[in-house]
């Protein structure tokens, strides 16, 4: 059985958006945004069938401009955004929207999967992340396990939350927080935290990582230099509340604790170029996914950091997250850190990676060539977890 | 007449005969008898007892003739005739024994009486003898008596008057300070006085002796307290007062304490070693010799035996000395501890070794004493220190010439604009750092010296070699050099590159140098000197070659790094910061790419003073025609892309990807070889790359693409040449130029000709 193999897609735009579908928990779907200047952009909705193997998608037309982010809404799975540019009058600026997919998309590309000519459905637009005062969007936000009604966006350097309003045809500023300092401040890369009733926020600009208080709309703390360049992603492990990993232009994955910013709790330079992207998978916050421009993707298994480390690591109040399989764990001997794999399908820089909403064994990853790679946790490592 | 008167022709058997008739006849038959009774059953032997005649003559009347007979008649007669004159001459002679014996014993008749007068007469004479005495002693007894008695009375009286002259001697000596004569004096007459001491007379002697012996006792304790007297006299007054009667114990403690007194004075004034050799040491083994010859040597007199001193003393005298020679040690640690200065390490090697030396008189003096080993212990002791010592002084020596190094390099950069020293400071450090080195090995090495008492004990002789020197100090000093330059790359990675890149690529090589030759050659050196034996698992050069190696190749790498992010930044930042869709037509190549041209000129001119060219791809003579058409086709697919065929982006995909299937995944941060090659290799691949990722970004007007192709052109024109295959930068330029031409909204790319123009004017 060929079963881990990895599935291939190629779209025919560069592209670098890619996101799983949230509130998608029966099939494996991700979605992604294509970057084209000269051609009507699109998005790929990509339903990867576990059992044959086989990948359907469908597409949908983003005609506003390219999309350089992209990101579905957590209660409702029709519902996504977009982060596209837009150029009017020589000047490009970086525009957010709600959207809302068609309802038939789903019935109507099964039919003809691969007629792109036929002229595929445009996306239905809810409303617009108005941003004329704020400048670029880099990012936009969903509360996390949310109802779907809150998203941030990070424009330049304001921090933005909106609220949605009338099933999200409206979107009303509802309070907002400035990043004041020298130089040009920019936001690159913002991730809101699952933890503290959803209360925090943590951004990055340049090479600081920067964590928000969203109730009062203050920074909480701030990493100086966590990164020797550019900080490009952040992500927060979903069953430890104050574990954060970051990514950034010095190779460099680094694993922080929130509470003792002045040195990173664990540090990997495994990649030999910039890390884009970095993801904690949604239940085991062992396995961690990287995607670099030097075109590798890296699952690395950092157990002596993660929520389940075997035994005595674990803080008594993390582990109700995660007992279930934690119990399981029990009594086998422990896994050292280590890659588990680096996957180089890929032939060019590698921006996204993101794991499956809905098949924690499965992830997808996207190079500027507009190849998607599919890919599955080797299944010795899957029983030994799970086992 | 005698035998001997017997004819001379007789023969042997004739004599014979007459022997053993002679001796038949004396009783004495003892020889031949069984012969002879042989011979005498023959009845015609002649001469046998059953001799029967009758027998005989009709034997000689049948056998023999007339001749015969008539021969053996005469020869019978000679014979008979010869026999008679001897039984003649026999009597004769015995005969006239006889007559003279008679004679002798008559006039010994005579003589006796004569004597017996004689006698008679000395006996009389001795009773009168004996009378006489008697009568003389009788009278002489009386007289003999008396003389007796006068001469007892005389030695009486003599000593008689020693005694009542005795205060007086006793006072004189005082005066005189002969202590030992008035002692011995008073012990003279101690036991008389004791004796008598009931008479009055006898007792007001006792008591003055006594007072005057208290005097005596006091002044001597007197002199004994005082500081002054050395110990000579100390001794002295100590064994008079012992024969005082003084209580042993108490006189010990004295003793003891008063040396302690003084030798602390000594301690002190204990500046340094030396002295504290000269004078405390030899004051201590002063006290000790005089001490045992005090108490412990003593021959063992009746009463002191008794009081088993020498037991209590020798522990005494063990507790004292260990004490005091603990406060000593203490001393001479922390002496040995402020010698921090490691100029001169000869001088303290001389002073532990005569400092050692000195504590040998006391292992001799005192046999069971610890106090040599725990010299020895100091000295081992300060032997460590010593290295570490060493070890710190090497490391600050490094930082300090690593500073020297730094602003060096940072002098001439500001005067010639280039590393040009950079190869002549490379081997000055090395130099430096080896002279220092083997400076210190040398002064570490006094302390195997042969002619250093210590030198023979096993931990100078093993681990001090081995654990100490090679492993403590040469050892660790390589791998402190590894291990800080492996800091220099975690440093600097953080903070932006607080070490200059220059520094780096010196200290690669550096380390580079120490796994090629030098560690080997240090590592001989020391084994050389030290002769080292290794008893213990020592760390093997290969695994030091290879942790240097490591840090040369960390360096390098970090040097590389540092030297990319530079020129990374500045591409980067002359992307990010312009807009390009409002971009004017170009006219010139921008400066910034003027700019990463010359500084990697430059970073190759310091590479190439430290390392080898390195190989690189044979490159075709033509490169510059082929990269003219490697541009013409990517302008050609720009050219295409206008028009529109919903295929052409899945064209240019096509290609590009085709063309990375036949290239090599490129690394971008990956590890260089040593050499210049690889190093400006990996240094134009970062920049590139860079380059690529920032204009990916962007999103560009039509002259922004151009200016994006004459900068690309420039780069093309005179990176080439710097890297060990041109494709590399054919490549990744060419990723440049398309991912540009793809973010173009309106990609018309410049003529070929033109750019050409453009960069070759400036």
């Amino acid at each position: 059985m060929e079963d881990d193999a990895p599935v291939i897609y190629g779209l025919e735009f560069q592209a670098r958006a890619l996101t799983a579908q949230t509130a998608e928990t029966d099939a494996i779907r991700f979605v992604v945004g294509t970057q084209s200047l000269k051609f009507d952009n699109q998005i790929h909705i990509i339903d990867f069938d576990d059992e044959n193997n086989m990948i359907n998608k469908s597409v949908l037309l983003h005609d506003a401009g390219e999309i350089w982010h992209i990101s579905g809404s957590p209660a409702d799975k029709a519902v996504l955004t977009t982060c596209y540019s837009k150029t009017s009058e020589s000047r490009v600026l970086t525009c957010a929207a709600v959207w809302r997919m068609p309802p038939e998309w789903e019935s109507g590309s099964h039919e003809s999967p691969d007629d792109s000519s036929n002229n595929p459905q445009t996306l239905e637009l809810l409303c617009h992340l108005d941003n004329t005062t704020h400048g670029s969007v880099a990012c936009v936000l969903w509360e996390p396990m949310g109802d779907g009604k809150r998203v941030i966006s990070l424009a330049e350097n304001h921090v933005l939350l909106w609220d949605l309003q009338e099933s999200s045809t409206k979107a009303t500023i509802s309070s907002s927080a400035t990043l004041e300092g020298k130089g040009q401040l920019k936001f690159t890369a913002g991730k809101w935290s699952p933890h503290h009733n959803s209360t925090q926020l943590a951004t990055a600009n340049d090479t600081a990582i920067r964590g928000w208080d969203l109730r009062s709309m203050s920074q909480i703390y701030c990493i100086e230099s966590a990164h020797g360049q550019l900080v490009r992603d952040l992500d927060f492990n979903p069953n430890k509340q104050y574990y954060l990993a970051s990514c950034g232009d010095d190779c460099k994955v680094k694993f922080w604790d929130v509470r003792h910013i002045n040195e990173p709790v664990k540090c990997l330079e495994e990649h030999s170029h910039w890390v884009w992207s970095v993801r904690y998978n949604h239940s085991h916050d062992q396995l961690l996914l990287t995607g670099s421009s030097d075109s590798r993707v890296i699952l690395s298994n950092m157990v002596s950091i993660s929520s389940e480390p075997f035994g005595h690591l674990v803080d008594d109040d993390e582990l109700s997250d995660n007992e279930e399989s934690q119990q399981e764990d029990k009594g086998k001997e422990p896994l050292r850190d280590s890659i588990i794999a680096t996957y180089e399908e890929h032939e060019d820089s590698v921006y996204a990676v993101e794991w499956s909403a809905a098949d924690p064994w499965l992830f997808a990853s996207l190079s500027y060539d507009g190849r998607l790679v599919i890919n599955r946790v080797p299944r010795a490592l899957k029983y030994r977890i799970l086992l | 007449m005698s035998s001997a008167t017997t004819p001379p022709d007789s023969d042997p058997t004739g004599r014979r005969r007459v022997h053993s008739m002679l001796k038949l006849y004396y009783g004495l038959n003892e020889e031949g008898t069984a012969a002879e009774q042989a011979e005498s059953l023959d009845p015609c032997d002649i001469n046998g007892p059953h001799f029967d005649p009758e027998v005989y003559l009709n034997k000689l009347r049948k056998d023999c003739s007339l001749c015969e007979l008539m021969d053996h008649e005469s020869c019978m007669v000679k014979q008979i005739r010869s026999l008679d004159s001897d039984m003649q001459t026999l009597v004769y002679e015995n005969y006239n024994k006889f007559i003279s014996a008679t004679d002798t014993i008559r006039k010994m008749k005579n003589d006796f009486k004569k004597m017996e007068d004689e006698m008679d007469c000395l006996s009389a004479n001795m009773a009168a003898i004996t009378e006489f005495s008697a009568r003389i002693s009788g009278t002489l007894q009386d007289q003999h008596a008396q003389i007796t008695k006068l001469s007892g009375v005389h030695t009486l009286l003599r000593k008689l008057q020693f005694l009542f002259e005795l205060p007086a001697r006793l006072n004189k000596c005082l005066e005189l300070q002969a202590y030992a004569q008035a002692v011995s004096a008073h012990r003279r007459a101690r036991c008389v006085l004791q004796q008598y001491s009931h008479m009055p007379s006898f007792r007001g002697i006792q008591d003055d002796c006594h007072v005057i012996m208290e005097q005596l006792a006091q002044q001597l304790r007197q002199k004994f307290r005082d500081g002054g007297s050395s110990a000579k006299d100390l001794s002295e007054c100590v064994e008079l007062l012992l024969q005082l009667d003084e209580p042993a114990e108490e006189l010990c403690d004295k003793f003891l304490s008063h040396a302690q007194s003084r030798l602390e004075a000594d301690l002190q004034g204990l500046e340094f070693i030396d002295r504290g050799c000269n004078e405390f040491v030899s004051s201590l083994c002063l006290v000790i010799a005089s001490y045992q010859e005090l108490f412990i040597n003593r021959p063992q007199e009746g009463e002191l035996a008794s009081k088993n001193i020498p037991e209590m003393a020798n522990g005494k005298l063990h507790v004292f000395v260990d004490t005091l020679a603990a406060r000593y040690f203490s001393l001479v640690e922390r002496r040995i501890q402020e010698e921090k200065g490691v100029g001169d390490n000869s001088l303290l090697v001389r002073a532990l070794d005569r400092f050692h030396r000195r504590l040998q008189a006391i292992t001799k003096l005192l046999p069971g004493s610890a106090v040599p080993s725990h010299g020895t212990e100091i000295v081992v002791r300060a032997a460590r220190e010593r290295i570490k010592q060493y070890l710190s002084a090497l490391q600050t020596f490094y930082h300090d010439s690593l500073t020297d190094v730094r602003q060096a390099l940072a002098a001439p950069r500001l005067a010639v604009g280039g590393a040009s020293a950079s190869g002549e400071l490379l081997t000055s450090l090395s130099n430096f750092i080896l002279n220092q080195l083997k400076s210190v090995l040398a002064s570490v090495h006094l302390f195997t010296a042969k002619d250093i008492t210590f030198s023979n004990k096993p931990y100078f002789k093993g681990e001090f070699c081995s654990q100490g020197v090679r492993e403590g100090l040469v050892v660790s000093f390589i791998k402190f050099i590894c291990q800080s330059s492996r800091q220099y790359c975690e440093s600097a990675g953080d903070r932006g590159g607080s070490t200059p890149p220059a520094l780096l690529l010196l200290l690669s090589r550096l380390c580079l140098d120490y796994e090629t030759s030098t560690i080997s050659y240090i590592l001989t050196l020391t084994d050389e000197q030290f002769l080292v034996q290794h008893h213990t698992p020592v760390t093997p050069v290969t695994a030091l070659c290879a942790e240097a190696r490591e840090a040369a190749q960390k360096l390098l790498n970090h040097y590389v790094k540092v030297q990319g992010l530079i020129i990374s930044q500045m591409l980067r930042k002359s992307v990010e910061t312009r807009d390009w869709v409002n971009t004017i037509e170009p006219r010139n190549v921008r400066a910034v790419m003027k700019r990463v041209v010359e500084d990697t000129t430059s970073i190759d001119v310091q590479v190439g003073l430290l390392y080898e060219e390195g190989v690189r791809k044979a490159h075709s003579s033509d490169s510059s025609k082929r990269t003219f058409s490697v541009y013409s086709s990517s302008r050609q697919q720009i050219r295409y892309a206008p028009s529109y065929t919903p295929s052409a982006p899945m064209d240019t995909n096509l290609l590009s990807n085709i063309h990375k299937l036949f290239s090599e995944r490129i690394d971008i941060f990956s590890p260089v070889e040593f050499n210049k090659v690889s190093v400006l290799t990996g240094i134009i691949k970062i920049s590139l790359k860079t380059f690529l990722e920032c204009v990916r970004i962007r999103t560009f007007g039509r002259y922004g693409l151009q200016q994006i192709q004459v900068d690309c052109h420039y780069l093309q024109m005179y990176l080439w040449r710097f890297v060990s295959d041109e494709n590399l930068v054919h490549f990744l330029l060419d990723e440049i130029v398309g991912s540009a031409a793809h973010r173009c909204l309106d990609p018309s790319p410049m003529e070929q000709s033109v750019i050409e123009v453009i960069c070759e004017r400036g």
